[in-house]
């Protein structure tokens, strides 16, 4: 699904991903924690081809094609999406309106009015997303955790095949937690091939959506790889206690 | 019949066709002496224009009609094309314009019941003269600006309304004005009176097609708002890129009445347009929504002018300006707080979109507060489509293309909620063929 072979990406003179690899197959779920400024999210963003990054070596390829150099857009299309870490706002845009773009953008035929909206609304229900704000532009207004429930109200509406959970907790108080993750759990029960990767600072998310793997990031590398236990072990050590790389099984 | 050349023999020519009143020819004559004595605007787009070449007018000789059928199957075919016959059934009554007569003019029995006029200023010269007369070039002389005076010496057609006191129309009125001919020049005067108590929503569309020559557009528009009445002019020109659009556009407001001005400047090659009100009245106000879009060799001048007068009036001006392919966008503004005007409020909000770094978006506020007991705000921003938010599309599947409209047309959300229904969709479509 997703492999991501020797990355290294700087912007100007800094170095932010650093020989990065992860190999992410169908159905799997990986978290990835980390310290802040490691790296994590800039992650996201170069697996979407955000132009402020530059891929000096290394390769990321999806469904065994390369996805380096192609458009933003047109990776979307293959099926990546990123719910990010702090959705902006866009005045004037209207959400129903964009949303209902993104979906036709993957469609021969438009979707039909009355299908959208009976799908929209009905899924805005289940995650408690106001319905107000699907008619004001996107995210004006709303606040940090009706931000996150666009970025999963969006993720069900265009079925991706790979998701990116960019920190999905923060902003996000234990109830608005609990009803997100358990719509991604739906959407996931749903589309079982689905690959999933978590990034997260905190591993409270992972009692949510249970990772089967999970990997250690410090400065723009993967340090260490365990199995779901890895999280809690951090959790107590702190990502700067350095016997936790040093102990048990390291993958990479 | 067409009348080439300004002059003061096409100027009696003029009043001569339309067997007009003294009184109105010793109004063009005048107008056309002070149309002498002014210089040209120093500020804004600067063009070549030939006041002897514009054609001046220019008709049909079948008069005005209240039915399609009567009119030229050539030019009733144009207007179906242009979407203008069905858009009657939205309305309460519409006015076409062809070149510089009025050819048709309706509204429903409903309104005649009610006393409301609807007509063309010549026919509304005629039959209620003593009602023009205390009205007609009283918000906008001829003294003004040179192009006032143009239109005050050869104007022809236009709308003439008068909505009586007490009186509330549930639907628009609508005109639509077209040039259709080379070299051609449209100079309709519109006057529309909102008595007491009153409320009228006006539409205005033109277009023209594109040839060569310039075309020039030199209207003047008067608006009287009555006392606790209001009125909405919503227009959006769409005239071709060849077409000189210099309109003068003023309404008087009295106590407690609204004005608002909805005006979106899309096509022409240069348009100055500033839409103003003049609060008099204590208590009134006035909001004008703007956006102009220029592209390739366009030059769009317009903003607007807020004269406070009266106590407690407040005023509002939305600017919205796009700029691409080397076009310029600039909103030219003034508010004036008089002393009189104690306890007043007036807000600006420009906002300019430059697309390229070959586009100019300027923008030229005067703001003039006179007294300490009121407050005026200014605020602008300038800016590119934000990276951000295009990624932010973009990841959804977006194409950069399909992003930036849905920005663009964002930008004017403001703008798009005000116009109804129809035009917002109209509006999309002049967008998506400019941009």
């Amino acid at each position: 699904m997703l492999s991501i072979k020797k990355l290294n990406v700087v912007v100007g003179d800094k170095k932010i991903l650093n020989d990065f690899n992860i190999d992410i197959k169908e159905g799997e779920i990986h978290a990835i924690m980390g310290p802040n400024g490691t790296g994590k999210s800039t992650l996201s963003k170069v697996i979407l081809g955000n132009k402020n990054y530059e891929v000096v070596s290394g390769d990321i390829k999806f469904d065994g094609k390369s996805i380096l150099g192609l458009a933003t857009d047109e990776i979307a299309r293959l099926g990546v999406f990123v719910s990010f870490q702090n959705p902006i706002s866009i005045e004037g845009v209207v959400n129903s309106e964009f949303l209902k773009t993104a979906i036709n953008a993957r469609r021969e035929n438009a979707i039909g009015l009355f299908e959208f909206v009976k799908e929209l609304e009905g899924k805005a229900k289940e995650l408690d997303y106001p319905e107000e704000l699907i008619h004001r532009g996107v995210n004006v207004g709303a606040s940090g955790g009706e931000r996150k429930k666009n970025e999963v109200l969006q993720m069900e509406l265009l079925e991706p095949k790979f998701i990116i959970l960019d920190e999905l907790d923060s902003g996000l108080d234990i109830d608005s937690l609990k009803k997100v993750c358990e719509g991604i759990n739906n959407y996931l029960k749903n589309h079982p091939k689905t690959g999933v990767l978590i990034i997260t600072h905190y591993p409270r998310i992972l009692e949510y959506i249970k990772p089967q793997f999970v990997h250690m990031m410090v400065c723009g590398k993967i340090v260490k790889t365990g199995g779901y236990d890895l999280a809690f072990e951090i959790e107590k050590k702190g990502y700067s206690d350095t016997s936790i790389i040093d102990s048990g099984e390291n993958n990479e | 019949m067409e009348i080439k050349g300004l002059n003061e023999k096409n100027i009696k020519k003029i009043s001569e066709i339309k067997n007009e009143e003294q009184w109105v020819l010793d109004f063009r004559l005048k107008s056309f002496e002070l149309f002498n004595k002014q210089e040209m605007p120093d500020f804004g787009p600067k063009f070549d224009l030939d006041f002897n070449k514009v054609i001046y007018y220019k008709s049909q000789d079948q008069g005005m009609n209240t039915n399609w059928n009567k009119i030229d199957n050539n030019i009733k075919c144009e207007f179906q094309n242009l979407g203008v016959i069905d858009s009657e059934k939205y309305l309460d009554g519409i006015g076409v314009q062809y070149e510089s007569e009025v050819i048709y003019h309706n509204m429903i029995e409903e309104l005649v019941e009610k006393k409301v006029i609807f007509t063309s200023i010549e026919m509304a010269m005629k039959q209620y003269p003593d009602l023009v007369k205390k009205y007609f070039s009283k918000i906008v002389s001829s003294a003004d600006n040179k192009l006032a005076a143009l239109n005050g010496a050869v104007f022809s057609g236009g709308s003439f309304i008068y909505i009586p006191p007490n009186t509330t129309l549930d639907r628009p009125l609508q005109s639509y004005f077209r040039i259709n001919s080379r070299g051609m020049g449209q100079f309709e005067r519109t006057l529309i009176i909102v008595d007491d108590n009153s409320h009228l929503h006006y539409v205005e569309g033109c277009t023209a097609p594109t040839y060569t020559d310039s075309s020039l557009h030199a209207a003047v528009v008067e608006i009287y708002v009555g006392k606790n009445s209001s009125c909405r002019y919503s227009t959006i020109q769409n005239w071709a890129p060849n077409v000189l659009n210099l309109v003068t556009k003023r309404a008087l407001v009295s106590e407690n009445g609204v004005m608002e001005w909805i005006d979106g400047n899309i096509g022409s090659k240069a348009t100055m347009k500033y839409p103003a009100c003049i609060l008099k009245g204590d208590n009134s106000s006035g909001t004008c929504i703007t956006i102009s879009v220029a592209t390739k060799e366009q030059q769009q001048d317009s903003g607007a002018r807020m004269i406070h007068i009266g106590k407690n009036t407040t005023s509002t001006i939305i600017s919205k300006s796009i700029a691409r392919l080397g076009g310029n966008a600039t909103y030219r503004g003034k508010v004036d707080i008089k002393e009189s005007a104690i306890n007043s409020k007036a807000i600006v909000k420009c906002d300019s979109l430059i697309l390229d770094k070959d586009s100019k978006s300027d923008a030229y506020p005067t703001n003039i507060c006179r007294t300490p007991l009121s407050n005026l705000e200014h605020e602008a921003t300038v800016s590119r489509i934000s990276e951000d938010k295009l990624f932010y599309l973009m990841s959804r599947g977006i194409s950069e293309e399909k992003a930036t409209e849905l920005i663009i047309l964002g930008f004017i959300e403001r703008f798009r909620q005000e116009l109804p229904m129809e035009y917002a969709v109209e509006l999309n479509q002049l967008l998506k063929r400019n941009l």
